[in-house]
């Protein structure tokens, strides 16, 4: 399934949010947060989170604000 | 005593975590300004990045405060979206709420600030929302939920300091009650001690200090000036005066 990552195509076997973070090579320690399609996805939904053909996926970590 | 959000600062300086040349800067400067709170971002980072992860380190290693923010959104939607996003990374429900209306100056947009702090605070944030000096749209914030304003000082990164003196003055006079941080603009001490001295809570600096030629001295500097700027906002500055006034007495005078 074709899905957009960080603004990126690409093309994935997962079909949860999970499956992706885990086949995208994150680390399930590093400190990150998700959303997709806009829309927050908390940590705790990310296992039953079904992701679809074309969705936006974001993954955030900390950075530098002022 | 100011509360933030029921929370006593150890200090009335907030500083900006991002543009220093180094992290060790960045730390050295946390430490000199004696900062109550950091202000921390989101961005996207590619897998087997860690650059996010060891920021984070750092951040947790200085042991103060942080207070996550929505810069660079545009919309209601991508604000909320961003805070909620914040709150689980970095554990807590504090917020500086930004959402930019204009690019050339970065000026808040008010209207999509006031429903975001809305939406924000039913959500249970605590929303520090960065404002236009703008007496209404401050009124509108309190009304949504805000219980902290924090009006610019002059467009992020310019350095021209109180632009509106006017405007700051009658936002304070007007709600002497809630907590105010003069948040960007600044460029040097005097323009934190001048926003101190007007009576505003405390100030919120990031490029004055991240692009001196020696950060973590014009942290110390800063730290010195809102210290100075509150004590003297304290001990009750003389009123302006168009005429001058001799300060030595005339009575007893001679007559040469």
């Amino acid at each position: 399934m074709q899905i957009l990552v960080n603004g990126e195509r690409h093309d994935v076997r997962a079909t949860t949010l999970n499956a992706l973070l885990d086949e995208m090579g994150y680390d399930a320690t590093t400190r990150i947060a998700t959303a997709v399609d806009g829309c927050f996805v908390a940590a705790t939904r990310r296992a039953g989170f079904a992701l679809h053909e074309g969705a936006q996926v974001e993954i955030l970590a900390p950075m530098q604000g002022g | 005593m100011t509360l933030f959000y029921g929370t006593e600062l150890s200090s009335r300086l907030m500083l900006g975590t991002a543009q220093y040349p180094s992290p060790e800067i960045l730390a050295d400067a946390v430490r000199r300004a004696g900062a109550g709170v950091v202000t921390v971002s989101l961005r996207r980072e590619a897998a087997g990045g860690r650059a996010g992860q060891a920021f984070w380190e750092l951040i947790r290693g200085l042991d103060v405060p942080v207070l996550p923010n929505t810069a660079g959104c545009h919309t209601v939607r991508e604000a909320v979206t961003t805070a909620q996003m914040a709150r689980e990374v970095f554990g807590t429900d504090w917020i500086k709420l930004e959402v930019i209306g204009e690019s050339d100056t970065l000026q808040p947009d008010m209207f999509a600030l006031v429903e975001a702090a809305r939406i924000l605070t039913e959500d249970g944030f605590r929303v520090f929302p960065y404002m236009t000096e703008d007496l209404v749209g401050a009124e509108r914030l309190l009304r949504a939920g805000c219980e902290v304003l924090m009006p610019w000082g002059a467009p992020i990164g310019s350095g021209k300091g109180l632009n509106n003196l006017f405007g700051l003055r009658a936002l304070r006079a007007h709600f002497p009650d809630v907590p105010m941080v003069v948040d960007a603009g600044i460029g040097v001490p005097s323009h934190a001690a001048q926003a101190m001295e007007l009576g505003y809570d405390a100030v919120l600096i990031n490029t004055a200090v991240a692009k001196a030629g020696n950060p973590a001295e014009m942290a110390r500097a800063f730290a010195m000036a809102v210290e100075a700027g509150r004590m003297a906002y304290i001990a009750d500055p003389m009123e302006e005066r168009d005429m001058a006034v001799p300060s030595t007495p005339v009575i007893g005078q001679a007559v040469l």
